[in-house]
């Protein structure tokens, strides 16, 4: 045996036992089960007809696969008062979600450049309450700031919920550009200076570009994270902007007669595609942004 | 000369305090002034609208004789300590069995970390769905032939509450495996080769060795899971709408509630002061104890 074969052997019990390795598969397989329940049984109740739902076995397959449910959901389910599907909640989410991604990583980003080069007097301490307030729960400053949004004319608006995603976003966007830049060598910034660069020059032809892998966790973070929210969205974004998560819910829980099972489940899965596509895709760099955003604190 | 450079000093704490004002304004008016604008509501008693007229600690007074407030503190607490229990133990559990070095290890974290893409209004309906009485589990386990099988918890009040801690657990435990994962890689393999010398069998070493170890990890997860805690709003909605009866009420909810439909801010406002009290109880110490770790490593 040579200290090769030993260092790549690390837990070394649990692999030489063939019943103890078979318990390993057997676990994290059954975990598995657990765990994709939830999406096959969202996906073939969402092809089955009402009387299949009715009489049959929620973890059957369809019988008769159908598509109007889909159909349905998407251009016809009762979100409240108007019955035109969730549709409508998708392009007020995806009007929402792009700029709520644009201008918070934007902010988020020259804020970090200031606050990890220029270091102005008494950024470091604001910096430190912004940390702090990423712990205050939404509903300490909700009355508030439905009175200032009021007050500026922005409450019930886009560019009002817009703003709000931008004021909850500060604190994590900022964290996670602040520490990017930090990691980066003073001596390249001091470079950029004495060859005549001033603050937003640096940050525009510099700084931005290296931080393309920051801005890629961050616009993935802001996209589900603004995708996915309700309560913001149920309060600031007004009757005509709701979004889609906030429609959802509308479908199913305030619709009076009988549940379309069928039709919520494909609703269901239409809200959380645009998270889950990204997730899918995205891969290694979503669990990244989780890992910078857990730094928080 | 001298005086080029000052005012070259000054322009740039200018420029870039100018660029930092976004952040200013927010700090200031978003959060600091949010807070204490509803501190002082919380002191007055104001109804739908603001009130300048101060009553003490009336308001706080009146939310704990409100049997639905101390209900949904309750409930808060007992969904709290359930919810960070079982995540804990389903992620570190999920994460140790990943890390023997496992065929399909990728595929095996992108199924338990996809909840957590989907939003808690989603997951909040499809175990709604799951947990039907009619139609959901329980009556696909009767149809397999256990005729006498029961799972309504979703509509008994004494046991709505864990419905919501199995929902979240499922959307939130990849979470937990993503970082306590991450964690474990950090191990250094020395540790490994040395416990392997002595003999200790792995699950030992996992559990006297790399746990404590995972300290700063389990720290962050802590924080981490402490704010979707009291945060909990979203699923609770979406799941039972605070039911049956007021079985599933959190906090949060109460203060929406308070806010929106029932028209009494001030009482809605003393509601959001004690929710973060319980922030800032939960959450101070692992700040503490972080800075003060910070500050003895730069040290």
């Amino acid at each position: 045996m040579t200290t090769a074969a030993i260092q790549h052997r690390k837990p070394s019990v649990i692999r030489r036992l063939g019943p103890a390795r078979v318990g390993v598969y057997l676990f994290l397989l059954t975990a598995s089960v657990f765990f994709l329940m939830p999406l096959y049984i969202m996906l073939v109740t969402s092809f089955k007809t009402m009387d299949e739902i009715r009489l049959g076995n929620i973890f059957a397959l369809p019988v008769s696969l159908t598509l109007e449910p889909w159909v349905q959901a998407w251009t016809s389910a009762c979100t409240g008062v108007s019955c035109n599907g969730i549709r409508g909640g998708f392009w007020n989410s995806v009007w929402i979600v792009v700029p709520s991604t644009f201008i918070p990583i934007l902010l988020g980003a020259m804020n970090g450049y200031a606050l990890s080069f220029w270091r102005p007097p008494g950024a470091q301490a604001l910096f430190g309450v912004l940390m702090v307030g990423a712990f205050i729960p939404v509903q300490v400053m909700m009355f508030p700031l439905v009175k200032i949004m009021g007050s500026l004319g922005l409450f019930g608006t886009l560019p009002g919920i817009v703003l709000i995603h931008v004021i909850f976003s500060m604190p994590v966007m900022t964290l996670l550009f602040r520490n990017y830049y930090l990691s980066i060598p003073q001596e390249l910034f001091k470079a950029a200076r004495i060859d005549g660069g001033g603050f937003f020059r640096i940050f525009a032809q510099l700084m931005l570009p290296m931080s393309t892998p920051m801005i890629i966790v961050a616009a993935i973070m802001q996209v589900t994270g603004v995708w996915n929210d309700y309560i913001l969205g149920l309060v600031f974004a007004g009757r005509d902007n709701l979004p889609m998560t906030v429609q959802l819910n509308n479908v199913i829980n305030t619709t009076t007669g009988t549940r379309l099972y069928n039709v919520n489940m494909a609703a269901t899965i239409l809200t959380s595609m645009v998270p889950l596509i990204i997730y899918f895709v995205s891969g290694r760099w979503f669990v990244r942004g989780i890992a910078a955003g857990a730094v928080k604190g | 000369m001298h005086m080029k450079v000052h005012t070259g000093h000054v322009l740039r704490t200018l420029v870039s305090w100018g660029a930092l004002l976004p952040m200013a304004v927010t700090v200031i008016v978003a959060y600091l002034g949010t807070v204490l604008w509803s501190l002082k509501i919380s002191f007055t008693n104001s109804r739908t609208f603001p009130s300048d007229e101060l009553v003490g600690f009336a308001q706080y007074t009146r939310l704990f004789a409100n049997e639905r407030w101390v209900l949904s503190l309750q409930n808060l607490a007992l969904y709290g300590v359930l919810f960070i229990a079982a995540c804990l133990a389903i992620g570190f559990l999920l994460a140790v069995f990943i890390d023997q070095k496992v065929k399909g290890e990728g595929l095996f974290r992108t199924v338990f970390l996809y909840p957590y893409a989907m939003s808690f209004v989603a997951t909040g309906l499809v175990w709604q769905w799951l947990l039907n009485p009619t139609n959901g589990l329980q009556q696909a386990v009767r149809q397999m032939g256990f005729e006498d099988f029961t799972f309504d918890w979703i509509i008994d009040q004494d046991m709505v509450i864990y419905t919501i801690v199995i929902a979240t657990v499922w959307q939130a435990s990849g979470l937990v495996m993503a970082l306590m994962l991450a964690g474990l890689r950090g191990v250094d393999e020395e540790i490994w080769k040395a416990a392997r010398l002595d003999g200790i069998p792995t699950w030992r070493v996992y559990l006297s060795i790399v746990l404590p170890m995972l300290g700063p990890t389990i720290a962050t997860v802590l924080v981490l899971l402490l704010t979707a805690v009291v945060k909990v709003f979203d699923s609770v909605v979406s799941m039972t709408q605070g039911g049956p009866g007021t079985a599933s009420e959190v906090p949060a909810k109460f203060i929406m509630d308070h806010l929106f439909g029932r028209a009494n801010i001030a009482l809605a406002s003393a509601g959001s002061i004690v929710l973060l009290l319980t922030v800032v109880a939960l959450v101070a110490p692992f700040i503490y104890a972080r800075s003060r770790a910070a500050s003895k490593a730069s040290a």
